[in-house]
């Protein structure tokens, strides 16, 4: 697969496409040797990249999370469990290809896998809409973390969303209370959730199924109350201003684990998790371990304090002393 | 004082007075928007903001609405102690303190949740109230916080809880700490839900977004003010994802009555007898004595 640039990847892209074509130059004529000048170009390409992935900013961040060929939940269903089962359906009005879920065995243990799922080309983005469930999609998710929660087994979230679906078929359905619904339950589920912000982890419609006992996130996804272009737009009244408002909104890995908003930050490979997919894989799959490791020796009471005591922590504010009247 | 002030009988002195300013309504006369009727400012006050000619509900203050739900003995309010800061230090066009400042200045609230403890008609609640003049009535840290106090005093209390939303969603301001505030709310009503105690959730004008899509629905008993906007994403967004026109009456309350996502819809000024009657079949008490309107 070609290698998608962004635009602010511009510079390495120039460097790539010299060298591809030193390199087919050099494997035509035998007579020609430019390895050395091939070999010197990578290196610079590759100190270029560094650097530039380096001093990424919030907006150049939020732009890898989207990356078309970032890995998303199914691919790591593929790399990092055996044995996926996926299960369809919310048992009420339809089965939501924005949201995958099943039973699977992580290191030959069950788990319950949930994630959002987007597509790679026109036509399967447009069957995953884009990744945006519907109301169907989270009530699917919820039925599945209910099933989890019955035979005792843990639950894996990974969550690349742009949001919840806004339609009129949607509204009509309740996506308010299906994202609710799931935001209550979550709180009280009697087994160990742990969530992984992968991509995009769009508002509401992703914390729908990121409420947990530990959230990971990767270290170019983003996740935020609204998207830096949303946000432009009402405060800025310009879509333009996104990246003004991508530095604001503190959307960043590092940015949310300062804030305690998240517990643990999962190394990229150089130039993001869409350059080297095992490499991406095998640090996921070791937070993973280490997570679940961290929860498993819990009992369900005890699990269930920590969650609702980590739930309530969340919030900045001031205590001010109030004089009695 | 002045010899003149002096004279003065204390009606008009009082008007003086830095209090009276402020209740001072902007104009004595005041334009259904629905009905185009002209109204003296203070029948429709006495008419809780609704409509005396098409019963349009009108946004209504925190407070007013307060005063006209508990028994005017024994409120305390809840959570005051709670204040906003601005750890994201977020700037638009405007700073989030200047933004938080105007708006304390201009409802006299100190942020978008006011939380008290009382009686509706000698039936013991805690109630949250939503400003939506305030910031659109946006939940950040502090409207999480003072959510969660609320609950923790109706669970202390054995009362339940009574919620009236009215916000545009979650407080960008605050990024993703306000996003966590769904999760709070959510989670403080698990709670209340464990002992058996009733969450009330009324829904007004307008409930949408991060509130709509948190603790609103989760209520026992859900009830809509009459042609309340109630909804996930906004009618543009909406609109400009689907590129289609939205359905009459799309995501009014009587909109979601009819696709089942509410209980019922309530008339603002049968609000406070309703809950009453709602409560105590909840907790099987005898019913409340009906008072003179």
């Amino acid at each position: 697969m070609k290698l998608t640039f962004l635009d602010f990847e511009q510079p390495i892209a120039d460097l790539e496409g010299k060298i591809e074509q030193l390199s087919k130059m050099h494997d035509d004529s035998a007579a020609l040797d430019i390895s050395d000048e091939i070999s010197r170009l990578q290196e610079k390409s590759s100190a270029l990249l560094k650097d530039t992935y380096a001093k990424l900013t919030p907006w150049q961040i939020s732009q890898v999370s989207r990356h078309p060929q970032r890995p998303y939940t199914l691919d790591y269903v593929q790399h990092l469990f055996t044995d996926f089962q996926e299960l369809h359906g919310d048992r009420t009005y339809a089965d939501d290809a924005a949201i995958v879920g099943g039973l699977a065995r992580f290191n030959g243990q069950s788990v319950m896998v949930i994630g959002h799922q987007k597509g790679r080309d026109t036509k399967e983005r447009q069957f995953r809409n884009f990744g945006m469930p519907r109301p169907e999609g989270y009530r699917k998710a919820l039925r599945l973390m209910k099933l989890a929660e019955k035979f005792g087994i843990p639950i894996l979230t990974f969550v690349d969303t742009p949001g919840a679906y806004p339609g009129v078929g949607a509204e009509e359905r309740g996506q308010s209370e299906a994202i609710g619904h799931n935001l209550f339950e979550m709180a009280e589920l009697r087994t160990p959730l742990i969530c992984t912000i992968i991509g995009e982890g769009g508002s509401g419609g992703a914390l729908a199924i990121a409420v947990g006992d530990v959230t990971l996130m990767l270290q170019y996804a983003t996740y935020s109350v609204i998207s830096p272009e949303g946000c432009a737009s009402i405060l800025w009244k310009s879509a333009d201003k996104a990246p003004d408002a991508a530095e604001t909104l503190g959307i960043t890995a590092t940015r949310l684990k300062s804030l305690g908003l998240v517990d643990k930050i999962v190394a990229e490979p150089q130039g993001g998790a869409h350059r080297d997919y095992p490499a991406a894989m095998q640090t996921v799959k070791k937070a993973l371990q280490d997570a679940l490791k961290q929860v498993q020796g819990k009992t369900s009471d005890e699990l269930l304090q920590a969650r609702f005591n980590r739930l309530m922590s969340y919030g900045k504010f001031k205590e001010i002393e109030i004089q009695a009247a | 004082m002045s010899w003149f002030q002096k004279m003065l009988p204390p009606k008009i002195n009082r008007r003086g007075g830095e209090e009276a300013k402020k209740n001072v309504p902007e104009g004595l006369w005041f334009k259904c928007p629905s009905c185009q009727t002209v109204l003296y400012h203070t029948d429709l006050e006495k008419n809780l903001d609704v409509c005396p000619t098409c019963s349009h509900h009108h946004r209504i203050s925190a407070r007013a609405r307060l005063n006209a739900l508990l028994d005017s003995e024994g409120r305390f309010e809840i959570g005051t102690e709670v204040q906003p800061v601005d750890t994201l230090k977020f700037k638009d066009q405007k700073r989030y303190t200047d933004r938080l400042t105007a708006s304390q200045k201009s409802t006299g609230e100190d942020d978008a949740l006011v939380v008290m403890q009382g009686n509706i008609q000698s039936v013991p609640v805690v109630a949250a109230v939503f400003e939506f003049s305030f910031m659109g009535g946006s939940m950040g840290s502090v409207v999480g916080e003072r959510f969660v106090r609320g609950v923790q005093v109706a669970l202390e209390q054995r009362c339940p809880f009574v919620c009236f939303a009215a916000s545009g969603g979650a407080r960008m301001q605050e990024g993703l700490l306000s996003l966590m505030q769904m999760a709070k709310t959510c989670a403080a009503l698990t709670q209340l839900s464990q002992e058996k105690l009733p969450f009330i959730s009324v829904l007004t004008d307008p409930t949408m977004g991060g509130v709509s899509a948190s603790f609103a629905f989760m209520g026992d008993v859900v009830i809509a003010e009459p042609g309340a906007l109630i909804g996930f994403a906004g009618a543009r967004v909406i609109q400009q994802t689907v590129r289609e026109t939205l359905p009459e009456g799309f995501q009014r309350a009587e909109f979601l009555l009819e696709h089942g996502a509410v209980d019922m819809i309530v008339d603002r000024r049968e609000m406070r007898k309703q809950l009453a009657t709602l409560i105590t079949l909840l907790q099987k008490q005898a019913a409340v004595e009906s008072e003179a309107a």
